[in-house]
């Protein structure tokens, strides 16, 4: 196994003529936490929809475990083993939290349609294999009272929470976190922080997450990549982009003192 | 909070569980007894067309309450259903009913998954075009081939010796209702395991947001078809009721445009994506009728032309589809459950923001 689990090679990403990355290449050792970092519109989320084949870059390469990738596609993404949450909440919204969550096993699901119409056994083996997969997960992340809820009438918090167990249920090897922490507050942040923490110490997770919140950024991830008008402006260590004056021109609305933090 | 939060997700359940075992053994109850207590007309022009239409409902609701997948062409596979069945039970002499009714749900399935294959690109409007498609097609295909109907002078497709499974015959109407019970039970019962199985929830999630379904891993395309197949086989062995358990005699018109469009207002009615708003809308378009009927004869002794009180039928359905839609697109499901359970009975309630202070407290 290769100590690198992805790695970009001068991607591009163009919207009609708008181009939202330009010519990124980065990579992600495996079992670290990177984090994206830029102002708004720098191109961090079109960077982990390319991740995850959403959007299809016009030039560029993407190499996960291994494997040479032009284009992704959002299946082939998750079948292969790669997690994500978004930053508007994208659950199902008629469905309870349970069902939201084992829908994240779907590429595990082996029952036929015949299997299930009838209930044969291994239909019915599949369903309690996935409720207590999913009810694990939940666990995990103390959202089991909340299994029988629909999703669409939870608070945004638990939304995100829901979102992440969905995505984690699936065992992904690499997980695509898009603004985690936002809308919550200060209790709600460190908590999923040390959850993010958690997942990533005790399940050797990799995780690429988006966040605005600095002083998070900068105490949890292994490694930040900083974004500017869809150019790599710095890549390294927290410690370093701590203190890099690139970084802290494109962060100037911030100002030095939310860096320091 | 972690007290609060047990409370708060236990509660909803056993509420919901017990008027539902209530509900079942009502309506076994009543099923069971349809045949002692219904004349004859009530058994052939009120019930067995409900069932049918019901069952008929269920197939378009997998597709389009639960999968998400808009449809005009509910009454194009009904259609292939009753011709098949028709061909089949002509033309292989000895073939049981049960295998007939089979085979000619699988050829309406595959029918179905043909003028699906859209799906996998196109949704909402544009593929209604499509299901309208099917629809022009098969209208076209079994009044042009006279194979399909065997050559009759009045193109129209008819049992002699009529359906019969079990000892059960089509020809007489407790025969019929038996018949048409059964299947109809049958096909809920298999239907209700899989949209509560993984297969309801990969549908669900396609009609939620079909783009998150495919990244956390869903196989949306196959998703679709899927729906596709098992919606047309349901619709096509509704069909084939349709055609040689209630009207006796069937012909390309019998499947019409109207049908399909009534398939898709019983579904609307009686509620999106569940499996009692088929049965629910079947029932009020079924009862409709005859409710007006009696309005009229009470309140305006009778005087009122046929055709107008068609015409104030179409009207009063328009009006309450545009209701429903605007004010409760769960439809007569929804608000029954309201009925029963008081009105934040079937869904969890709202939180407000006294339950999110709470929450937020450590």
């Amino acid at each position: 196994m290769s100590d690198t689990i992805l790695e970009l090679t001068d991607v591009t990403l163009a919207f009609k003529g708008l181009t939202a990355i330009n010519g990124l290449s980065f990579s992600v050792r495996r079992g670290e936490i990177c984090a994206l970092i830029g102002p708004n519109g720098a191109g961090k989320s079109s960077l982990l929809n390319i991740l995850n084949g959403v959007y299809r870059p016009q030039s560029g390469t993407i190499v996960f475990e291994g494997e040479r990738f032009h284009r992704m596609e959002p299946l082939k993404a998750a079948r292969r083993g790669i997690g994500r949450s978004f930053q508007n909440n994208a659950l199902f919204s008629g469905m309870s939290v349970l069902d939201n969550v084992i829908v994240g096993l779907s590429r595990r699901a082996r029952a036929s349609l015949v299997e299930e119409a009838l209930r044969l056994p291994r239909a019915r083996a599949q369903e309690a294999a996935f409720r207590e997969r999913a009810r694990a997960v939940l666990r995990l992340l103390d959202l089991e009272s909340r299994a029988g809820t629909a999703v669409g009438t939870l608070p945004y918090g638990i939304q995100k929470k829901v979102e992440l167990a969905r995505a984690l249920v699936a065992e992904p090897s690499l997980l695509l976190l898009d603004e985690p922490l936002a809308g919550m507050n200060a209790r709600e942040k460190d908590e999923i922080a040390a959850l993010i923490e958690r997942l990533n110490r005790e399940l050797a997770l990799t995780i690429v997450l988006i966040e605005h919140d600095l002083g998070i950024v900068l105490r949890l991830a292994h490694h930040v990549v900083v974004l500017d008008y869809g150019r790599k402006l710095a890549d390294g260590p927290p410690d370093s982009i701590r203190n890099d004056p690139d970084v802290i021109a494109a962060y100037i609305g911030a100002g030095p003192a939310a860096l320091a933090a | 909070m972690a007290g609060l939060s047990s409370r708060s997700g236990a509660q909803p359940l056993p509420l919901v569980i017990a008027p539902g075992i209530l509900v079942l053994a009502a309506v076994t109850a009543l099923v069971l007894a349809v045949p002692f207590l219904a004349s004859e007309y009530w058994v052939n022009a009120i019930i067995v067309p409900f069932l049918i239409l019901a069952l008929a409902g269920l197939g378009l609701n997998l597709l389009t309450g639960f999968a998400g997948q808009l449809s005009l062409g509910s009454g194009a596979f009904m259609m292939v259903g009753a011709y098949a069945t028709y061909a089949l039970q002509l033309r292989v002499p000895g073939l049981p009913l049960p295998v007939a009714l089979l085979l000619a749900g699988l050829l309406a399935g595959a029918a179905g998954l043909l003028f699906g294959l859209p799906a996998r690109r196109i949704k909402g409007f544009y593929l209604i075009v499509s299901t309208l498609a099917a629809q022009f097609f098969f209208e076209w295909l079994f009044l042009k081939v006279p194979w399909f109907y065997n050559g009759n002078p009045s193109a129209t497709i008819a049992l002699p010796h009529g359906l019969s499974v079990f000892g059960l015959s089509a020809e007489n109407p407790h025969g019929r209702y038996w018949l048409t019970l059964g299947t109809v039970a049958l096909l809920t019962l298999l239907s209700a395991n899989l949209v509560r199985g993984q297969t309801g929830r990969t549908w669900t999630a396609v009609r939620d947001m079909d783009a998150a379904a495919a990244v956390v891993g869903v196989q949306t395309r196959s998703a679709k078809l899927q729906a596709f197949f098992v919606s047309s086989f349901v619709l096509g062995i509704a069909g084939a009721l349709w055609a040689f358990c209630y009207l006796g005699s069937a012909s390309v018109q019998s499947f019409g445009l109207a049908r399909s469009y009534q398939i898709l207002f019983i579904i609307i009615l009686g509620g999106l994506g569940t499996i009692r708003g088929a049965f629910l809308g079947a029932a009020f378009v079924s009862l409709l009728p005859l409710i007006l009927d009696w309005l009229f004869q009470h309140l305006l002794s009778g005087h009122v032309d046929e055709g107008l009180r068609q015409n104030i039928q179409k009207a009063i359905f328009g009006l309450l589809i545009i209701g429903f839609l605007i004010k409760e697109p769960e439809g007569l499901a929804r608000l029954l459950a309201c009925l029963f359970a008081g009105p934040s009975g079937g869904r969890p309630r709202r939180r407000n923001l006294r339950d999110l202070n709470q929450e937020t407290k450590p």
